[in-house]
């Protein structure tokens, strides 16, 4: 059960500053478990941004993003009320999303 | 600062109860992953992977980063692009198992700008990479790391 998301969106000069928080392992497959045995990967591979259901930024991404990852985004212009999308998957094929509205 | 992440944390507790609810499904459908360019073990091999021939450097293309990482868990990067028309951003740990660590494609609506946080196994320089009409720049910056990230 993948953990919860935190997600604020707010207006700037000329754009709007897209915060969000996500809840993940981001295991690298290097660390030992306390039976001494490596902690098998896990990572989000994928993060995708949607304004008004449009997609506007695809990342990727890899077992270097720190664990509990934490991104900042900037989007062109916007106004209050548009409806931001974000969601992740892993390579264990979990996946998340949140929404909100720009404040 | 302080005011609007309390405010956050609430309106995030609410959402959080939401999901645990199962009331907000997971999007299915997203972009595929680079296989051959986040498994490369070089520098040389993720550039390859992402089809980066070559890189010349640009000052539009900044990136923010500290000079010495006493955590190499959460190293904090920004990024952003004032070249015209850049479409992609791909960040790179020369010196980690693998190199490549995050690529943003960025669309009409979208400002070629973006901070995480990193995790760097050891002093290592940082290079980030944007691709702008058909053309690659580039910009780096070395990181001391103090206490590696990777291992346990």
């Amino acid at each position: 059960m993948p953990g919860p998301m935190k997600m604020r969106a707010t207006l700037a000069a000329g754009y709007t500053d897209v915060r969000v928080l996500m809840s993940h392992p981001m295991e690298t497959g290097q660390r030992k478990g306390p039976d001494g045995k490596p902690v098998p990967m896990h990572f989000i591979q994928n993060v995708t941004v949607k304004v008004n259901g449009k997609t506007v930024i695809e990342g990727q991404t890899s077992q270097a993003v720190s664990r509990n990852p934490v991104f900042a985004f900037r989007l062109k212009g916007g106004q209050k009320g548009d409806k931001i999308e974000i969601s992740w998957r892993d390579n264990e094929g979990e996946s998340n999303s949140t929404e909100a509205a720009v404040a | 600062m302080s005011l609007d992440r309390r405010r956050m944390l609430r309106s995030a507790g609410a959402l959080g109860a939401l999901l645990v609810a199962g009331l907000l499904k997971p999007l299915a459908a997203l972009a595929a992953w680079n296989k051959d360019a986040f498994t490369a073990k070089t520098v040389d091999g993720a550039l390859k992977g992402l089809g980066v021939a070559g890189s010349e450097p640009n000052g539009g293309l900044t990136l923010d980063a500290p000079q010495i990482a006493e955590n190499g868990a959460v190293v904090p990067i920004e990024i952003s692009s004032s070249i015209p028309g850049t479409t992609s951003i791909a960040v790179v740990i020369e010196k980690n198992p693998f190199p490549l660590a995050s690529k943003f494609d960025f669309m009409e609506g979208a400002l070629p700008f973006v901070r995480l946080n990193v995790k760097m196994g050891e002093t290592s320089h940082v290079r980030v990479i944007a691709t702008a009409g058909g053309k690659s720049y580039t910009a780096s910056k070395e990181v001391k790391v103090t206490i590696g990230g990777c291992g346990g």
